[in-house]
């Protein structure tokens, strides 16, 4: 392999896990910071990922709307696809709040996969929304055209990198801040907190409705970097169990581990694929995702029994005022 | 309608016997068995394993029960297949449950571990048979028989009903009438009293385990009968599973069986108006209304 392919793998490589890391952010809002179990973060990364795809691509006229249906299609810039991805997912976020945030933690977990899979259901199901299990392809990407496509990847990895960027600061702000405490304080205690006075299902349902529609723009990352998308990509394994594996890992309650996780574990999930190409023998290939998985599980439980805390664990300090 | 009512009942029979045992598991271990599903499909196949390998090898003939679609293979795979995925229950305990317990880890943390074990289950599943539906039987003929109404029901799914009756009876009897199920139910109740009036609260927990999975292992290998058997099939049983438990009352056994058949039915009947795929859809529309008009359950008291 010469060197620039070598840079383009590594470019693509940080492509891919900066989006990651973009899951991991709006999850450690959620778990790392309020201890809201979401396990239907695949649900979220869909519908970031389609709302975007809606947005920003042309509703298909003539013989083209023969093969591609969608429901509509506003052929806007790229910015109000990640912008109405965070929305849609915020609201989407807000109405599965409503029933479930005022019972036990397990309750919201139950209807997170209960969303997923429904999102799965009615985009594999419904063609006249966004084209069935086909899905949505040739997706517009920002700033194309500045320089040659085949270096394209650069531009994109600085997009990414700077939401990546934005959100870690605003996260970081908004948790050092009074509110910031009030979730945490209600992760460690509810009733305590709620005899201060806060109002506790207030407080989770601004964390789900946040964290949720930063999962969103991770959706939308993801769905103009590969510029196509179809349900069977919001698979569980793949849009949620991969995440919290990397949350786990990096360190729930710290958003450097949040980050830190998504690459390591993007990095073990690209690695075990070097590994089963070279060991496998040629008959058991097309097993070899499984087997990664299997890996990538019971990493996940070791982590839980041995070091539940993740690599960097979480900061004590709570305030800048404080030392 | 009648017809879907019916098959309803059978598909819910099916649910009730997961439902029981996470609702068991739920109510003595205090955190939700996301593996549940997934011990479902084990004991399926577990089944198709014993039944295509092992005894095929021993010897045991293939023919089926005309008009039933299963043989001797069945006969003997089915309590065996039980028998393993209890132990698989109690395995996953030993091995990742109990150690997060006596570490005083939260609920959740259980919870997340029995998420990362369903998907282990699922990947052994993949990795050993594939992606691919299949049949205990392939190639039999399954003709139903003609009632009044205009019902067509299939041999194979009246069985499945009385088997789903038999063990109801066996659970409700080992329940009420056993030491053993008489002390889970107390530590069900309040764990803490039933450690100071001398129940080994870690014995009952392997009960628990034993039964929740041998249940599940024959929900399992009951819709791989009624259906097929694929590596999916647990992780769709979970949002039926877990809507029945809900519906039911966390905790309540009876209720969960209450719950299985109600949430069967409805998915059933769904599918005169709805695509079939969106079964676990309807599953989770009434566990979203139950959790907004009565979050306890029908057997809750508030």
């Amino acid at each position: 392999m010469d060197l620039g392919g070598i840079s383009a793998y590594l470019v693509s490589f940080a492509i891919m896990a900066g989006i990651f890391a973009v899951f991991c952010l709006g999850l450690n809002i959620q778990w790392g910071y309020t201890g809201l179990f979401n396990i239907g973060i695949a649900g979220f990364f869909c519908v970031g990922a389609y709302v975007s795809a809606l947005i920003t691509t042309p509703k298909p006229t003539g013989p083209y709307a023969h093969y591609v249906q969608q429901a509509f299609g506003l052929n806007l810039p790229f910015l109000f696809g990640l912008l109405g991805a965070a929305l849609v997912c915020g609201l989407v976020a807000f109405f599965i709040g409503i029933p479930t945030l005022r019972l036990k933690e397990d309750y919201l977990a139950i209807a997170t996969i209960g969303i997923a899979e429904t999102f799965r259901l009615v985009f594999n199901n419904e063609h006249w929304l966004a084209n069935g299990p086909r899905g949505l392809m040739g997706l517009p990407q920002p700033l194309q055209g500045l320089v040659d496509p085949r270096h394209y990847n650069y531009i994109y990895l600085l997009v990414v990198l700077a939401v990546v960027l934005g959100i870690y600061l605003l996260i970081e702000r908004a948790i050092r801040s009074p509110w910031g405490r009030v979730l945490r304080a209600i992760r460690e205690d509810e009733i305590s907190a709620s005899m201060c006075g806060k109002n506790v299902s207030h407080f989770k349902m601004q964390s789900l409705v946040f964290g949720s529609m930063v999962i969103g723009m991770g959706g939308a990352l993801y769905a103009h970097y590969t510029k196509a998308i179809s349900p069977d990509v919001f698979s569980p394994l793949y849009g949620t169990f991969l995440i919290w594996v990397m949350l786990m890992a990096g360190g729930s309650g710290n958003n450097r581990g949040a980050v830190v996780g998504a690459y390591l574990v993007w990095g073990i999930w690209i690695g075990t694929k070097f590994l089963t190409d070279f060991l496998l023998p040629y008959t058991l290939k097309a097993r070899a995702p499984y087997i990664r998985f299997l890996l990538i599980g019971i990493l996940l439980e070791i982590i839980l029994i041995y070091r539940p805390q993740g690599l960097v664990g979480e900061e004590k300090r709570v305030s800048r005022w404080i030392d | 309608m009648v017809e879907l009512f019916i098959y309803g009942i059978v598909l819910g029979g099916i649910i009730a016997l997961g439902a029981v045992g996470l609702t068991l598991v739920y109510g003595i271990l205090r955190f939700a068995n996301f593996a549940h599903g997934d011990l479902m499909s084990a004991g399926a196949y577990i089944s198709l394993f014993l039944m295509s390998v092992l005894f095929s090898g021993m010897g045991i003939p293939d023919s089926n029960f005309a008009p039933l679609s299963i043989g001797w293979r069945m006969v003997l795979a089915f309590p065996l297949s039980m028998l393993a995925v209890g132990g698989v229950a109690i395995a996953m305990d030993r091995i990742l449950y109990r150690k997060l317990r006596h570490k005083n880890s939260p609920a959740v943390m259980l919870a997340m571990s029995a998420l990362g074990a369903s998907f282990i289950i699922r990947m052994i599943i993949l990795i050993l048979w594939g992606a691919d539906y299949r049949f205990y039987r392939p190639g039999v003929l399954r003709p139903a028989l003609s009632l009044p109404l205009g019902v067509k029901i299939r041999p194979d799914q009246l069985l499945i009903l009385s088997v789903v009756t038999v063990l109801v009876i066996l659970l409700h009897l080992f329940l009420q009438k056993t030491k053993m199920g008489k002390a889970m139910r107390a530590t069900a109740d309040n764990m803490e009293l039933a450690r100071v009036s001398g129940i080994d609260t870690e014995r009952i927990i392997l009960w628990t385990w034993g039964i929740g999975g041998a249940l599940a292992a024959a929900g399992g290998i009951l819709y791989g009968i009624d259906v097929q058997v694929h590596p999916g099939m647990g992780w769709n049983f979970l949002l039926p599973l877990f809507a029945a438990a809900i519906l039911g009352t966390i905790g309540n056994v009876y209720g969960a069986l209450v719950g299985g058949f109600v949430i069967g039915v409805a998915q059933q009947v769904s599918t005169a108006f709805l695509m079939p795929t969106y079964k676990p859809a309807v599953a989770f529309l009434i566990m979203i209304g139950i959790l907004l008009i009565r979050p306890q359950g029908i057997f809750g008291g508030k």
